[in-house]
Formats: structure tokens, C-alpha cells, sequence
């Protein structure tokens, strides 16, 4: 992989971690409202896959989505209009945070029901299939996502008619706030796979580089024809499951590991307060996947500590912008509304 | 050129129709391919478009009625058969919270060409499980559409009529009307989808009603007029929308109101045409709305019971006969 691909990656890495701290800001400062479900941690995962895939490829994805949207090439002020309500946001204001579509991009949208992204996929690739096109679809879900029946259901389907799916796991080990071994008699969800002979495999998502790679050879095995593929990326959310959530079901320690936090103050205080890392400590924190990618490229010389800092600046003008952006976007209309709920009638007379 | 059919043929006909003529269009469902279908809804359609147009399914009722809204985004235009509305209630999912939400929550970027067809309905002694009729659960979601058929020409018309429009429809048949008779008229000209009819005209009260029912309604009627009591009855043909225009002016000419339902009457859709038509022609009303429906209790197995759970042509005569009956003096219905 060249220099200029890796840059990008890094660069929507930071602009994934800018964008989501600035929405949780946004959210305490009640510009937000409902439920926001945030992304710091998983970035890799996002990043690694999307840089994988093609422009015709259609993108299904959960409620956790913001930066699966922006990866793809949805405006950031487009996303954070539709978080703020705004009619300029990319649903109109009408989807909010776990609702983001862009027809334009084949980003299919954002579910909010867990479970629902196997079947979308699966039809969309069907499609594909019926058409004999060269197109793929990327399907992302949560490691709490694969104890619904729709899992299998679907699995079932895409391996049986040979569907072009990749199914992406991001595992990060917590269905809401019960860990991994507490909903799942098999926690290693690639095995899973197995049942329904897809071939899958398990790669660190903390790894932006693996992911890439295991993406891209997943993709390629799929365009081949071959039929269905899973991915599961090992991966971490370094915040609650949303802004409701303070997270204070998961053990310090662990989040601690994940962070490779030092400091043994900064750890005991930790302990007695149920709020989460600061961007300082995340940025500090070895097995973060940002932090992880930067290393990587200074060392490699491929990115001088300057030039990641006026990256950072950019990003964070990007994002500055966005929420400018998304404060001047009037609110919807009730007319807004209907168009939306009528948008396919067109002239049909019903009665 | 009208030729009487059965009512599974005019689907089947509406199916290869628009199969035909547009090759987005897809059927899938659970034996829908080489068996021809539970009731011979897709017989020969198999051989004729095979295998990817006419999928045979997994029981997986929430997955492939969700693929079904995947490949609508995807610009299908697929028809999933459900083998009865009772194995609907696993695709709700689907139905509710994905077909009937992404056209609006996506700002109005989809179009949700998704025909859901799905037989209900009280059949012959097929259990609890097996005879509901559950209708007023869809037309209670905004942004689904619900189509009633119960003549072979409208079951011709509406399914070429939904799977041509772009919002999502369930289509709700009647496992006992399958096998009707009526006649079909290919090329006469579909009136809108969503339109009433009166299938019969009179003076003394309206019956409004919506699939089986219509037909025993119309016989009910016919045993009235022997006795001078002259009922006009209004076929829905659909639940969402309602054509309020055609039931009103009817209530306003006969002055009364009996709405007739296979399904329990608790929240029903009766009660819906009821408390509309009452809001709506209060001032024209002689009496309080009537409505006559199933009993409040899940469908019993045993035959005599099951037929006594549901409207017959005898208590649609009673409840008519009941609903004009002059009342003594200070008495309230």
C-alpha cells in the first residue's frame, strides 16, 4: 500500500475520533438529543474495510454508524446536520443519528433495530446476484447482533444462493453493557460461520493495516463468486454504548488494558469516578488504533510529527465546521415531513 | 373479455402479468417455486421465469421478507408471499420497523416497491394458530398500505396495481376465498387502488365491510330484501387508506350504519370505520354505528364452535334486523 492510501486512512481515523468527541460535546450541550451511540475505539474497523471497498459496493450499517457514513463519503456536515435535526442533514432530519442514508453512495443506511442489517444485505445482494453484476455488499453488525435469528436466517440464505456479502463483525465484546461470555455460549464469532459454510476469519480491529488487508482478500474471494464471506474484528469502544451510558459495568482494568494507561494516580482516580478516558489518555494509549497507525507511519517515515499535526488541524477545522454548519440548517418542516412519508407516491391517485 | 375465474387464478394471472412485463419484478416465498405455491397463487411461474425470479425460500419469515426490503432499495420489485398472516407476526420486523420506516427516515431517498401478500382469515378448522385475522395490526402503521381484495377482478387489479406502485402494501387475502369464483375482465380498466365499491345499492341502511365478508354480507342482504329491507354494502377493498368519501355518502342516504368484521371486534378495524363514520356523520345517523364481528376468544379447532366464533349470513340478517329494530319508548340500544 502506498503512502497517499495510508495517509487517507490515518486522516479519516482523526477525523472518526475528532468528529465523535465533538458530537459527544454537542450532545451535553443539548444541540443532540435521543440516543448517540459513538465510535472512538473501533475506528480501524470502519476505516480498514471501507478504504477496501469499491464505490459501486453498497454499505449496510447499524446505529453506531456516524463514521461508517462520513469513511464512505458522506459530507461531515451532512452527518452532523442530521444529528442536530436539520433538514440539510443527510435524512433530512427526519433519520437522526442511528438513521443516516445516502442513496448516491450506496450507503443503505443506518439500523436501529439489532439484527436487521443480515436481511437489507442479503436482499441487496440477491439483487446483485439475479443481475450478475460485479458489485459487493458490506454488512456491518455488532458481536451483540449475532444471537438474533436473523443471523442464521440470513447466513443461511447468502451461503446457500452464493450472495455477495461481506459480513463484518465488530466485536467489541460488549452487547450493551453484558460482555461477550455473558450472551454467547460461543464467543469467537467467526465460528459461527462454520454452521452455514461461509468462510471466516478473525483479525485484530485495532489493526487498521490487518484490516485492510483481510477486507480486501475477503472482497476479491467474493468477487470471484465463490459466495459469502465473515470478518470478525476484535475491536473496543472506549465509551459507553451511548451517551446514556455511562459504562460503569465494565471493570477499570479493562479498560485500562485496552488504553495501556501508565499512570497510577491518573488509574486510582479513575477508579473512583465512572467517566471515561480523556481524549489526552486515549491519544497516549498504545493499543489504540489511531495512536497505533500514527507510530507506524512516523516510524516507517512516512509521516513527520508536523505533518500529523497539521493533519489534526485540518480535521479539526473539518469538524468545526460541521457543527457551524449544522447550527445555520433550519429545522424541517411538517411539510418536510410528509414529502418524506409521501416521496414515492408521485402522481398515483389512491382513492 | 370477462371469463369467470377462481380467484388464486386472477393472482396467479396478475402475477405473470406484471412478471412479464417487467423483469425487477421477483416472487419469493416459502414454496412459492417448483410446488406452485400453497393455494397455486405462483403455479407454473417457476418453469416459466425459474429459479431467481421465483424464489423458493428457508422458513425464515423475518429474513426473507427483510431481503425483500433489501432488494426494493436495491430497485426490485419483489413480491414476498407470507403462507399465512399468522407466520407474518415473525416478519414484523421487516414489515413494520424497515418497509414502512426507510422511504420516510431516509429523508424520502428510497422508494419501497415491497408487495407483501399473505393469506388470513378463519379456514376450516385450522386452530388457534392458524385463523387469525390480525388486519387491524397493519393498517394501524403509517406508511404501509393495506389492500383487501375479494373478488377475483379486484385480487387481478390490486396486485398489478401494488406491485407497480413504489410504497410498500400488504396485500391480505382469504384462505377461504381462494378457491371463489367470479369473473374477470382483463382489459377493463382498474378504478384507483385504494377506492371502495358499492356492491350493491339501498335505502334502509349501509353495511360496510371488506373481504370474505362482502360475499356473506351481499346474501345476507339478499334474505332482506325479501322482508322490504333494502341494505346497501360497501367493500372496502382496502384498510389503509379508507375511502371515507364512498362510506359516508352512503351513511348519509340510508341513516344507518352496520359494520360487519371477521375479526374480533375489540380495536378492530370495524371500530376505526365505526368512530370515523360516526365523527363524520353524526348529524345523519338515526342511530348509534353498529358493528358485528368475531367473538373475543382465539379460534376454537371444533367446527361448530369455530363457525359460531365468526359473522354468518344468519347473524348478519340479526344484527341488520337488530340495528332497525324501533325501539319502546325510553329504551336505549
Amino acid at each position: 500500500m502506498d503512502r497517499t492510501a495510508k495517509i487517507a486512512m490515518l486522516r479519516d481515523m482523526l477525523l472518526a475520533r475528532a468528529f465523535e468527541e465533538r458530537a459527544a460535546r454537542e450532545y451535553t450541550r443539548g444541540n443532540i438529543a435521543g440516543f448517540l451511540h459513538l465510535y472512538p475505539g473501533e475506528e480501524a474497523v470502519a476505516v480498514g474495510v471501507l478504504h477496501a471497498a469499491e464505490p459501486a459496493d453498497y454499505i449496510v450499517s447499524t446505529y453506531r454508524e456516524h463514521v461508517h457514513a462520513m469513511v464512505r463519503g458522506v459530507p461531515p456536515r451532512a452527518v452532523m446536520a442530521e444529528l442536530f435535526g436539520r433538514i440539510d442533514g443527510c435524512s433530512k432530519g427526519m433519520g437522526g443519528s442511528m438513521h443516516l442514508f445516502d442513496r448516491e453512495r450506496r450507503f443503505m443506511g443506518g439500523y436501529a433495530i439489532v439484527g436487521e442489517t443480515y436481511p437489507v444485505a442479503v436482499g441487496i445482494a440477491y439483487t446483485i446476484a439475479m443481475r450478475e453484476l460485479p458489485e459487493a455488499v458490506i454488512c456491518f453488525f455488532g458481536d451483540g447482533a449475532v444471537n438474533q435469528g436473523t443471523f442464521h436466517e440470513s447466513l443461511n440464505m447468502a451461503a446457500l444462493w452464493r450472495l455477495p456479502v461481506l459480513f463484518v463483525c465488530e466485536n467489541n465484546h460488549y452487547q450493551i453493557g453484558t460482555e461477550i461470555h455473558r450472551h454467547s455460549a460461543v464467543a469467537e464469532v467467526y465460528k459461527r460461520a462454520c454452521a452455514h459454510r461461509i468462510p471466516a476469519e478473525r483479525v485484530n480491529g485495532m489493526d487498521v493495516l490487518a484490516v485492510h488487508e483481510a477486507t480486501r482478500n475477503a472482497l476479491a474471494r467474493i468477487r470471484e463468486g465463490t459466495g459469502p464471506q465473515l470478518l470478525e474484528f476484535e475491536t473496543y469502544r472506549f465509551r459507553g454504548h451511548s451517551m446514556a451510558d455511562p459504562g460503569t459495568y465494565r471493570p477499570r482494568v479493562e479498560v485500562q488494558a485496552y488504553e495501556k494507561e501508565e499512570d497510577p494516580v491518573t488509574v486510582a482516580i479513575g477508579e473512583t469516578l465512572p467517566t471515561y478516558p480523556t481524549a489526552e489518555q486515549i491519544a497516549a494509549a498504545g493499543t489504540d488504533s489511531i495512536a497505533r497507525m500514527a507510530t507506524h507511519m512516523n516510524e516507517g517515515g512516512l509521516l513527520e510529527a508536523a505533518a500529523l499535526e497539521k493533519l489534526q488541524a485540518e480535521i479539526d477545522e473539518i469538524v468545526e465546521d460541521a457543527v457551524q454548519f449544522a447550527s445555520r440548517s433550519p429545522e424541517p418542516t411538517l411539510e418536510d415531513a410528509r414529502a418524506a412519508l409521501d416521496c414515492n407516491r408521485g402522481m398515483e391517485v389512491l382513492i | 373479455m370477462a371469463n369467470e375465474v377462481l380467484y388464486w387464478q386472477a393472482l396467479n394471472q396478475a402475477l405473470d402479468a406484471e412478471m412479464a412485463a417487467d423483469d425487477s419484478v421477483f416472487v419469493l416465498g416459502e414454496d412459492v417455486g417448483l410446488y406452485g405455491g400453497s393455494y397455486r397463487v405462483t403455479e407454473g411461474l417457476y418453469v416459466k421465469y425459474g429459479e431467481w425470479r421465483v424464489r423458493d425460500t428457508p422458513i425464515s419469515e423475518g429474513s426473507f421478507t427483510g431481503l425483500g426490503v433489501g432488494a426494493a432499495l436495491a430497485g426490485m420489485r419483489p413480491v414476498v408471499e407470507i403462507m399465512t398472516i399468522n407466520f407474518s407476526l415473525l416478519a414484523l420486523d421487516a414489515i413494520v420497523n424497515m418497509a414502512a420506516k426507510i422511504p420516510f427516515m431516509s429523508g424520502g431517498q428510497f422508494p419501497m416497491p415491497l408487495v407483501v401478500r399473505m393469506p388470513g382469515g378463519v379456514a376450516k378448522q385450522l386452530a388457534a394458530q392458524h385463523s387469525q385475522r390480525l388486519e387491524q395490526m397493519y393498517m394501524n402503521v403509517p406508511g404501509l398500505r393495506v389492500a383487501v381484495p375479494a373478488t377475483p377482478q379486484d385480487a387481478w387489479w390490486q396486485l398489478r396495481q401494488a406491485i407497480r406502485t413504489d410504497e410498500p402494501i400488504v396485500l391480505l387475502e382469504h384462505e377461504l376465498l381462494y378457491f371463489s369464483k367470479g369473473m374477470l375482465d382483463t382489459d377493463a380498466e382498474a378504478p384507483p387502488m385504494h377506492r371502495a365499491a358499492v356492491r350493491r345499492e339501498g335505502q334502509d341502511l349501509t353495511i360496510v365491510t371488506y373481504s370474505r365478508m362482502v360475499d356473506l354480507s351481499l346474501r345476507a342482504a339478499d334474505r332482506l330484501a325479501a322482508d322490504g329491507i333494502s341494505a346497501e354494502v360497501v367493500d372496502l377493498r382496502s384498510l389503509r387508506p379508507i375511502d371515507w368519501d364512498t362510506c359516508a355518502r352512503s351513511v348519509e342516504k340510508t341513516h344507518y350504519l352496520l359494520v360487519v368484521e371477521e375479526d374480533s371486534r375489540f380495536a378492530g378495524a370495524g371500530a376505526e370505520v365505526a368512530a370515523t363514520l360516526a365523527e363524520r356523520c353524526f348529524f345523519s345517523l338515526d342511530a348509534p354505528p353498529a358493528r358485528h364481528g368475531g367473538l373475543e376468544m382465539p379460534t376454537p379447532y371444533n367446527a361448530t364452535l369455530e363457525a359460531a366464533s365468526i359473522p354468518t349470513v344468519t347473524s348478519i340478517e340479526q344484527a341488520v334486523r337488530k340495528l332497525l329494530e324501533p325501539l319502546p319508548q325510553g329504551e336505549q340500544r
